[in-house]
C-alpha cells in the first residue's frame, strides 16, 4: 500500500497545475468558450507540447509511457480549472479503444497524429433508446462488397463535433441489447452519410447526435475483431469513470476552497458566515464526503488495469456511486452556502456544479451503478 | 501509487489471521459469532494470550512490550482482530493509560502498572465525564484538595464504562478552582477503585444491559505519587490520550462483521416469499453500506500511510473522518442487522423467552444481538468525542474557520 507519487509523477503534476494555473484563469475561461470550437485550440498544442496528449501511449507512438496514475494526475488539473478541451473524448476514451482494439497500422497512423495534437477523437456509443445499457446498440453495419455501411444514430458524443476521427460501435449480428455482435469502427468525419449537429451540455462542454444514413466503411477501418466490441467497450466506459473520477476531485477542490472562502469573507448579521457553527457543520461534512469521494476516485484509477474482469467492474461501479454521490452533495452545498451569488451564471460555482452533474450522468449514473452492485448482493 | 498490500503485508495479515484462527478458544468464538459482547473473562483471556504472543500492546514502545509494528501492520492487526471476530484489546489499558504512562508516567508508575496493564491484571476504567462536563470536559468539578502526602476527592463521574469491571480508574480532577483558564486547574490522578469512599452506581443502558455507570467520590484519600504529570498540567495528559493513536478508530472490521452477520440472517429469514436477501431494496442498501465501506477503507490506508510517514506523532485532524465516517458506517450496519428482524427484531429473546426454547435458536440469538448491537451502537457517535464535536475539531484544525 503506497500513496506517495514518484518524481516523475510530481514533476507531472507540478507543470500541468502550473499551465492550469497560469492559463485558465475563469475570466479566460470565458475567452476559450467564444472560439469556434468551444474551446481553446492554442491550448490544444500546449497540451501537445507538454506531452500530455500521448500521456498514456507507448513511447513507440511518440507518447509518454503513462498509466492511470499520470492521467489522474492530468484530469484532476483539468478539472479543478473545468477545462474545456476535448482531452477525455479524444486521448481517454478514443485512444483507449484505439490502444486496447486497434492493429499495428491504425495505432501507427492514430496514437502520434493524436500525441503530436493533428486528431482528435470522439467515442460514438451511446444512443438514445439506451440510457446507460452499455449492450444496447440499434445502430447496424452491414457487409457491403468489400467493406461495411453504417445506418443508425448516435446520442450525446461528447466532443463529436470537433472530432477529425469517430469511434462508432454498431450491431453487426444479434438482438438490440445482446453484448455480442457489435462491432467497432473507425469513422472519418466527412464520411458521406455522415451528418453531426453539434451542441453545448449544461456543462458548456461540446457534444454531438450523429446520424448515420449509409455510410461507407472500409474493412481497414474495422477497430478491433468483429462482434466482440463489447469488452473493449466496457473498458473504455471504465477509463472514462476513473479520468472523470480525477477530474471530480479536482472540481470538489475547488468548490470546497471557494466556499470556504466565501464562508471566511461574506458577513451577515455584523460576522462572516462561517462563524456560524451551522455553517461550519456543513462546512465539516463537505470536506469528509469530498475525502471519502477522493478514495473511491482513487479505486476507480487503480482498478483500470485490475485484470480480473468482474473485480474491475465491480470496482468501477462502487468508484462512480462513490464520487457520484460525494459530488452531488458537495456541488449542491456549494451553491447552498453561497446563496444567491451561486446561482449565478457570472459565477463560477455554478459551472462547476453543472460540470459534477455532467459527469454523473456520464457511463452510468449513481442509480444504475449502485443497481448492478445491488444486483450481485448474495 | 498502489491500493493493494504488499507480499509482506498480505504475509503478515496472513500470519495474524493464522494466529488468531489457532489461538482464538472456540466457545469465545462462537459467542462474538452470534454478536454477544465479549464478557470480561473473554476480554482477560483473549488479550492475555496475545500478550503471551507479545501482541498485546502493538504501538506501544518495543522496549514497553510493544511489537515495532507499521502502522499499516497495526490497521491490519486490529481489524484482522475484529474481523474474526475477536474481543478487542481492552481500550483503557492499551490505547489510553498505557501510552499516557510511557509518555508522562514516573519511573515508580511505569514499573508498578504497564506489565500488569498489558496483562490485563488489572483492568482500568476512564473518569473523565461528569454530569455537567460532557462535550465541555473542562467544565469537570470533581475536586482533589491536598492534605499533606494525598489529595482528597470528591465529586462524581458519569458514562463510566466498565467501572463495575475495574481495579484502577484513571481520573481528571480539579486541583486550582481558582486557575486563570478552566483547563489550568487540572489534574491527572490513578486511583484504586478498591479505596473507601468510591461507589459505582450502575445505569442501565437502551440496549438493557450494564455498560455504563456513575462512580461517586466521598472524601477519597489518594496518594500524591499517584499523580501523573504536574499538578494542573493534567489537561496536557488528557489531550495527548484523547489524540494518541487512531489507527483503528474507524472501526471497519466490526462493520464488516456486522454487514456479514446481517447478509447471514437475510438468507435465513423470508420476504414476499423468498429469502430477503433476494429482497431488491435490501439488496441496495447493502450495496450502499458496502460501497461507503470500501471508501472509508481506502481513506483509512490514506490516513495511517501519510501517519507511518510524518514522525512528528501529533494526531492527523483527518482521523475525525475516519472517527465520523467510522460510526455512521458502524450504525448504518447494526441498522441494517435489526432491521433484518422484522417483528422478530422486538422481543428481548434472551431475557424474556428463554423459558419458551426446547433448543438453541441461532437465528433468534443473532437477531437479539442485532438489535441489542444497534440500541447499544448508538452511543458511538457520542463516545470519544460526539461526532459534533469532531466537526468542531475539523473545523479549527483543517478548515481553520
Amino acid at each position: 500500500m503506497d500513496f506517495e507519487l514518484t518524481d516523475e509523477q510530481r514533476l507531472l503534476k507540478d507543470s500541468v497545475d502550473r499551465l492550469m494555473a497560469d492559463r485558465y484563469a475563469f475570466e479566460s475561461r470565458k475567452t476559450y468558450l467564444k472560439e469556434p470550437a468551444g474551446w481553446s485550440a492554442d491550448l490544444w498544442s500546449r497540451y501537445a507540447e507538454l506531452g500530455l496528449l500521448g500521456l498514456p501511449f507507448a513511447e513507440q507512438h511518440g507518447g509518454f509511457g503513462g498509466g492511470p496514475v499520470e492521467v489522474m494526475l492530468v484530469m484532476e488539473a483539468m478539472g479543478r480549472a473545468l477545462a474545456l478541451e476535448p482531452y477525455l473524448a479524444t486521448v481517454i476514451l478514443g485512444g483507449t479503444a484505439i490502444r486496447l482494439a486497434g492493429n499495428a497500422d491504425q495505432q501507427n497512423a492514430i496514437l502520434p497524429a493524436i500525441a503530436e495534437g493533428r486528431m482528435k477523437l470522439a467515442f460514438a456509443h451511446g444512443e438514445r433508446q439506451a440510457r446507460y445499457d452499455l449492450s444496447d446498440v440499434a445502430t447496424t453495419a452491414k457487409r457491403d462488397g468489400k467493406g461495411w455501411v453504417l445506418d443508425g444514430s448516435k446520442s450525446v458524443v461528447m466532443h463529436g463535433d470537433s472530432a477529425d476521427k469517430i469511434v462508432v460501435s454498431a450491431r453487426t449480428e444479434g438482438a438490440r441489447d445482446d453484448a455480442d455482435g457489435i462491432t467497432l469502427f473507425l469513422v472519418d468525419a466527412h464520411a458521406p452519410g455522415l451528418a453531426r449537429r453539434g451542441y453545448t451540455l449544461r456543462d458548456e462542454t461540446r457534444a454531438a447526435e450523429l446520424a448515420l444514413n449509409n455510410v461507407p466503411v472500409t474493412e481497414a477501418d474495422v477497430l478491433g475483431e468483429v462482434g466482440k466490441g463489447f469488452p473493449v467497450i466496457e473498458r473504455v466506459a471504465q477509463a472514462g469513470i476513473a479520468a472523470m473520477g480525477a477530474e471530480v476531485v479536482g472540481a470538489m477542490e475547488t468548490m470546497h476552497a471557494m466556499t470556504l472562502d466565501y464562508a471566511r469573507t461574506r458577513e451577515q448579521f455584523g460576522k462572516p458566515i462561517g462563524q456560524n457553527q451551522v455553517v461550519q457543520h456543513r462546512l465539516a461534512e463537505m470536506l469528509m464526503s469530498m475525502e471519502q469521494g477522493r478514495s473511491m476516485a482513487m479505486l476507480a484509477t487503480m482498478s483500470v488495469e485490475e485484470p480480473d474482469a468482474a473485480e474491475r467492474a465491480r470496482s468501477m461501479s462502487m468508484a462512480k456511486v462513490g464520487y457520484g454521490q460525494a459530488a452531488r452533495f458537495v456541488s449542491q452545498q456549494s451553491i447552498q452556502l453561497h446563496g444567491g451569488i451561486g446561482m449565478t451564471e457570472e459565477y463560477a460555482v455554478g459551472h462547476y456544479f453543472r460540470r459534477c452533474m455532467v459527469i454523473e450522468h456520464t457511463f452510468g449514473d449513481t442509480a444504475y451503478h449502485l443497481g448492478r452492485l445491488a444486483a450481485e448482493v448474495a | 501509487m498502489d491500493l493493494r498490500f504488499t507480499p509482506e503485508e498480505i504475509a503478515f495479515r496472513d500470519e495474524v489471521r493464522a494466529f488468531i484462527r489457532d489461538n482464538l478458544p472456540a466457545d469465545i468464538r462462537e459467542r462474538m459469532r452470534l454478536g454477544y459482547p465479549p464478557r470480561k473473562q473473554d476480554t482477560v483471556a483473549w488479550q492475555r494470550i496475545l500478550n503471551r504472543k507479545g501482541w498485546a500492546a502493538p504501538h506501544w514502545p518495543v522496549e514497553y512490550g510493544g511489537t515495532g509494528w507499521s502502522p499499516v501492520q497495526r490497521m491490519i492487526f486490529i481489524e484482522e482482530n475484529l474481523a474474526a471476530p475477536a474481543p478487542e484489546l481492552l481500550s483503557f489499558n492499551i490505547t489510553m493509560i498505557g501510552p499516557v504512562l510511557i509518555q508522562f508516567g514516573t519511573d515508580e508508575q511505569k514499573r508498578r502498572f504497564l506489565d500488569r496493564a498489558r496483562n490485563l491484571d488489572d483492568w482500568w476504567c476512564q473518569g473523565f465525564s461528569e454530569p455537567g462536563a460532557g462535550s465541555d470536559l473542562a467544565a469537570l468539578k470533581t475536586a482533589a484538595r491536598r492534605e499533606g502526602d494525598f489529595y482528597v476527592v470528591n465529586g462524581s463521574k458519569i458514562w463510566t464504562s466498565t467501572a463495575h469491571n475495574a481495579d484502577w480508574c484513571f481520573v481528571l480532577v480539579r486541583t486550582n478552582p481558582n486557575a486563570a483558564k478552566r483547563q489550568e486547574g487540572i489534574s491527572f490522578l490513578l486511583i484504586d477503585m478498591k479505596t473507601p469512599g468510591i461507589t459505582v452506581r450502575p445505569i442501565v443502558s437502551i440496549d438493557g444491559e450494564h455498560h455504563l455507570n456513575e462512580v461517586f467520590f466521598d472524601e477519597v484519600k489518594v496518594p500524591v505519587s499517584m499523580r501523573v504529570h504536574e499538578e494542573n498540567r493534567g489537561w496536557d495528559v488528557a489531550k495527548f490520550l484523547l489524540g494518541n493513536e487512531r489507527v483503528g478508530i474507524a472501526r471497519l472490521g466490526k462493520s464488516r462483521e456486522r454487514i456479514g452477520a446481517a447478509k447471514e440472517m437475510a438468507r435465513q429469514v423470508k420476504a414476499n416469499g423468498r429469502p430477503l436477501i433476494q429482497d431488491d431494496e435490501f439488496r441496495r442498501r447493502v450495496a450502499q453500506i458496502e460501497v461507503d465501506m470500501k471508501a472509508l477503507q481506502i481513506t483509512q490506508y490514506r490516513v495511517v500511510s501519510a501517519h507511518a510517514k510524518q514522525r512528528d506523532g501529533r494526531p492527523d485532524p483527518l482521523s475525525s473522518v475516519l472517527k465520523v465516517k467510522g460510526t455512521e458506517l458502524l450504525q448504518a450496519t447494526t441498522e441494517l442487522a435489526m432491521d433484518v428482524g422484522g417483528p422478530l427484531a422486538m422481543p428481548h429473546w434472551a431475557r424474556e423467552l428463554a423459558a419458551f426454547a426446547n433448543e438453541p435458536d441461532a437465528l433468534a440469538e443473532g437477531l437479539e444481538q442485532s438489535t441489542g448491537s444497534y440500541l447499544f451502537l448508538r452511543a458511538a457517535s457520542i463516545y470519544g468525542g460526539t461526532n459534533e464535536i469532531q466537526k468542531n475539531i475539523l473545523t479549527k484544525a483543517v478548515l481553520r474557520l
